[in-house]
């Protein structure tokens, strides 16, 4: 038990993500309205962009913007050492960049297909639409 | 259903959480990811493409590929919401107009329609508030500055958080401020919709020809120190040019496309009231 | 030119896509031929770079001019080159078959549909090709997203049909994604060779185990793998027909491919067949899968809901043969992956040109079509004669390997579900074939039956349909060249 509580501090960021994506799993299946699901469906993908930028965190690091650049931007090289451990690592923030886009992009068909069938079934409950489907 | 999720939410939370014991702790300056492949960019990103932001440096010129890849998938979204809902032959519908003068609201049935440009009448939504003077005018005043910031993130990508996708969106969402402020059909004439796919288009296809033209010079597809010889710089600096053309390019579909979702989106293809 | 051919086979179709959009704004006309274009020289390349690959055994390419791990790297091999001819093959056919009934039901918004149409074959190819695993994602969301639009555009019930696609397919891919990021977190990399590296000392870690079972789940589910295939059927029997054609063989075969290469690149034959002990597990899940898709295409009433069932067999067999561990049972399931997307073309087409003369494709819809349009019922027949599996049609070669695959492991339950399955799809196919030979009641003679003659369906929509039938005996037929000289190469030397 002595070294379950190190544990737990040092990975509760994991535990975290974890949660929230159970959340919008949770949502996704057993919600009955259509918007709900989607908003589930968001939650779901936000909780991963978050597990990504959190492997990226460093103690004590600031931004990877090398600093005191500006000028050098013109010659193409710094003129001081750059220290690994000073800047966070800034590969998942891209890789978030990307998942962020993708997320966006579905969640607009996704809303447009709502649309589209709420227009035909003028309900957006699963269960009613599929009462009137069967009726069919 | 609801016990079928339950179940499946505890296994799949189960398994997750087991997994996380031989997870590196948080913020651990020297766990697998930050070691291996990220200590070169932070290294050499001035010395390989002089642009200070490495995060804008890996997105654009190292993994620049994936980055057109991600503009493909908002183009996609944006043509897939218009062929999805788009009505191009549509049925005449009931139509408001309001007397300016006195206030008298008119609801002229199936078709008719007063001419647009009547200096008596203006045309309404059906949910229509009065006394949207205030927003009206401050939105106008805003617009322009909203843009000109946009232009700004684009521009300073290189130097300070920003780029071709924050800027993109910050530029779609002064004209969807105009939709919304107003209403949808104000913003159509600013930007009619044959404009705003053309322009996704094209920005996408800066993208993919500017990667494209370093082919055609010889070099590998997104090798930007091809195009040194066009630009008449030397390639450190022709990367950090190309970097900018392509979120240039980034921009604009960003933009064009956030716009196209939201018309199709908010006026469920009729193109004739927003929200 | 010749060394760019893995980046010309996805910018060519990418740049296209751009020019057919704005093409369907300024002029409608140039839409397909800009597309067929596209597709042949996707369909040159691929064939290009299969010629290079049996040179070379490894065609690298480094986008950006960076090199791996920094940068990404297209990667080529024996697996890729024949999984990239048979997927820009296959969506030329289709492009050609089906314009005709593009044009016939998306008239106006023909340039959105054929942008969806090369934007979807882009990241298919774009899946295959690629040696890195966060563009694999970011191009299985471009093969996913245009699929969803493609779909949503059918019939009354196809966008909640897409909708639940949606739903499953966002999942499926999400969870793609997280297995990358468990991946990144210990290894620090993204390039799959690289990964591949590295892991070896990790084998024992509890997260490469979740990670290994976070990306099989998330593939499975976009593979439509029983009992994660709910969304399948609806999604392709309410799709237009040429939309239907067009996913249907292409998009769970790649998938399949994706699981292949994570199987046997990524996470190496020792880890998989070694250090986990699951292979037995899933070759009885797949032996349910392929029971359950027979048994559920049995209950059904129209053609194309069959067809749909009869392909989430069809991913039981090839899960099924990748999983038993063996070199017969590997080659097994890439051969069908070659196979089944030329068998699936064949059917969908089939259906896609009944669906344009009789607009309908319920069995009782089907009556008497043999005399009405006999070439493209022969193509029907040669198609059902290669899903049973009859020598010399490409079917029987596959299933023959996964059954000497089965023996040699001694899984004895695959190989009874693979000839269970077997005899269900005779029953199957020659009931449609009994119904097509059928003379419908109200036929009489005289002036009646010639108003009311169907005829064949137009030439442009024949060609390529009996192309492909063809195609699947020559396939058959030269099954030893390609096992011998491509297949053998694709499978790592560490399985016997």
């Amino acid at each position: 038990m002595s070294d379950l509580i190190p544990f737990i501090v040092a990975k509760y960021n994991y535990w975290i993500y974890i949660t929230l994506m159970m959340i919008g799993l949770y949502a996704m299946i057993a919600k009955n309205n259509l918007v709900k699901k989607i908003v589930g469906m968001n939650i779901f993908q936000t909780a991963i962009i978050l597990f990504y930028v959190s492997i990226g965190a460093k103690k004590g690091a600031t931004i990877p913007i090398i600093e005191h650049a500006h000028g050098d931007a013109a010659r193409g090289s710094v003129s001081h050492a750059i220290e690994i451990a000073h800047y966070i690592n800034p590969l998942p923030h891209v890789l978030m960049l990307t998942a962020i886009v993708v997320s966006v992009a579905t969640l607009g068909v996704a809303l447009a297909l709502a649309i589209r069938v709420y227009n035909r079934h003028k309900t957006l409950e699963e269960d009613e639409i599929i009462d009137q489907i069967k009726g069919i | 259903m609801r016990i079928m999720a339950f179940i499946i939410v505890v296994l799949s939370g189960g398994l997750l959480l087991y997994a996380t014991q031989d997870f590196p702790s948080w913020a651990d300056p020297v766990s697998p990811a930050s070691v291996h492949v990220s200590p070169h960019y932070l290294q050499k990103s001035m010395e390989e493409t002089s642009v200070p932001n490495v995060v804008t440096a890996v997105l654009a010129d190292y993994r620049g590929f994936d980055t057109m890849f991600e503009t493909t998938v908002i183009f996609c979204a944006g043509v897939a919401c218009f062929i999805l809902l788009r009505i191009l032959r549509q049925t005449p519908e009931d139509r408001y107009y309001r007397h300016i003068s006195t206030g008298v609201t008119i609801h002229i049935k199936d078709g008719g329609k007063i001419p647009d440009k009547s200096k008596e009448f203006e045309r309404i939504d059906t949910m229509w508030t009065p006394f949207d003077l205030v927003i009206k005018t401050v939105c106008r005043f805003l617009i322009p500055f909203i843009q000109l910031f946009a232009l700004y993130v684009i521009a300073h990508g290189h130097h300070s958080p920003g780029g071709g996708f924050q800027g993109g969106v910050i530029l779609g969402a002064s004209i969807i401020l105009l939709a919304i402020s107003h209403n949808l059909r104000t913003a159509t004439r600013r930007m009619r919709e044959k404009l705003v796919g053309l322009l996704c288009v094209t920005g996408v296809f800066i993208y993919a020809g500017t990667g494209a033209l370093c082919l055609l010079m010889g070099s590998h597809f997104l090798d930007y120190g091809a195009l040194a010889p066009l630009l008449h710089v030397d390639p450190v600096e022709a990367r950090s040019l190309g970097i900018l053309i392509v979120e240039i390019g980034v921009g604009i579909a960003v933009m064009a496309t956030m716009i196209w979702i939201y018309n199709n989106v908010s006026s469920a293809g009729k193109y004739d009231e927003g929200l | 030119m010749s060394q760019h051919y893995p980046v010309l086979l996805v910018i060519v179709p990418l740049l296209s896509a751009f020019f057919i959009s704005a093409a369907g704004w300024l002029n409608r006309r140039l839409c397909f031929p800009i597309a067929v274009a596209a597709l042949s020289v996707a369909v040159f390349s691929s064939v290009g770079l299969l010629l290079r690959v049996l040179n070379e055994n490894v065609v690298l390419y480094k986008l950006g001019g960076w090199s791996p791990p920094w940068g990404i790297v297209y990667s080529v091999d024996y697996l890729n080159g024949l999984v990239l001819v048979v997927v820009s093959v296959v969506a030329l056919l289709n492009l050609v078959a089906t314009q005709r009934s593009v044009e016939q039901e998306f008239s106006e918004k023909i340039g959105a549909f054929y942008t969806l149409y090369i934007l979807f074959v882009t990241g298919l190819l774009g899946i295959v090709v690629t040696g890195d695993a966060f563009n694999l994602y970011v191009l299985l969301e471009i093969a996913s997203l245009t699929g969803y639009g493609l779909i949503a555009m059918g019939e009354a019930r196809a966008p909640l049909a897409t909708l639940n696609y949606l739903y499953m397919g966002t999942i499926g891919a999400s969870f793609y994604l997280l297995g990358i990021g468990y991946l990144y977190i210990v290894t620090g990399s993204l390039n799959m060779a690289d990964i591949s590296a590295i892991l070896p000392s990790l084998y024992h870690s509890r997260t490469v185990l979740a990670a290994f079972i976070i990306c099989m789940v998330g593939v499975w589910l976009k593979m439509a793998f029983f009992p994660l295939h709910a969304w399948l059927p609806n999604a392709y029997t309410y799709a237009p027909s040429a939309a239907s054609s067009l996913i249907a063989p292409l998009m769970t075969k790649v998938m399949i491919y994706v699981m292949i290469r994570l199987m046997l690149t990524v996470f190496t034959p020792e880890f998989v067949f070694g250090t986990l002990t699951l292979s037995n597990s899933v070759v009885w899940l797949a032996v349910i899968a392929i029971v359950m898709g027979a048994v559920l295409a049995l209950a059904q009433r129209n053609l194309k809901k069959m067809l749909a069932y009869i392909i989430v067999a069809e991913v039981g067999y090839m899960v099924g043969g990748a999983w038993l561990g063996n070199r017969a049972g590997m080659t097994g399931a890439i051969l069908h992956i070659a196979n089944d997307a030329l068998m699936t073309l064949c059917v969908f087409l089939v259906v896609g040109n009944i669906v344009y003369k009789i607009k309908g494709y319920a069995f009782d819809d089907l009556k008497g079509l043999f005399r009405k349009m006999p070439f493209t019922m022969g193509a029907f027949v040669v198609g059902a004669l290669s899903i049973i599996g009859v020598p010399p049609t490409c079917g029987f070669f596959s299933k023959w390997y996964l059954i000497l695959g089965s023996i040699q492991a001694g899984h004895y339950g695959f190989m009874a579900a693979l000839l269970f399955s077997s005899l269900v799809n005779v029953i199957l196919f020659f009931r449609v074939i009994e119904i097509g030979y059928y003379e419908p009641v109200q036929d009489h003679e005289g002036h009646e039956a010639h108003a009311e003659r169907v005829a064949e369906a137009p030439l442009s929509m024949l060609v390529p349909l009996l192309i492909v039938a063809a195609g699947l005996v020559v396939v058959g037929l030269y099954t030893g060249d390609i096992v011998e000289h491509v297949i053998e190469f694709a499978i790592p030397k560490g399985i016997v």
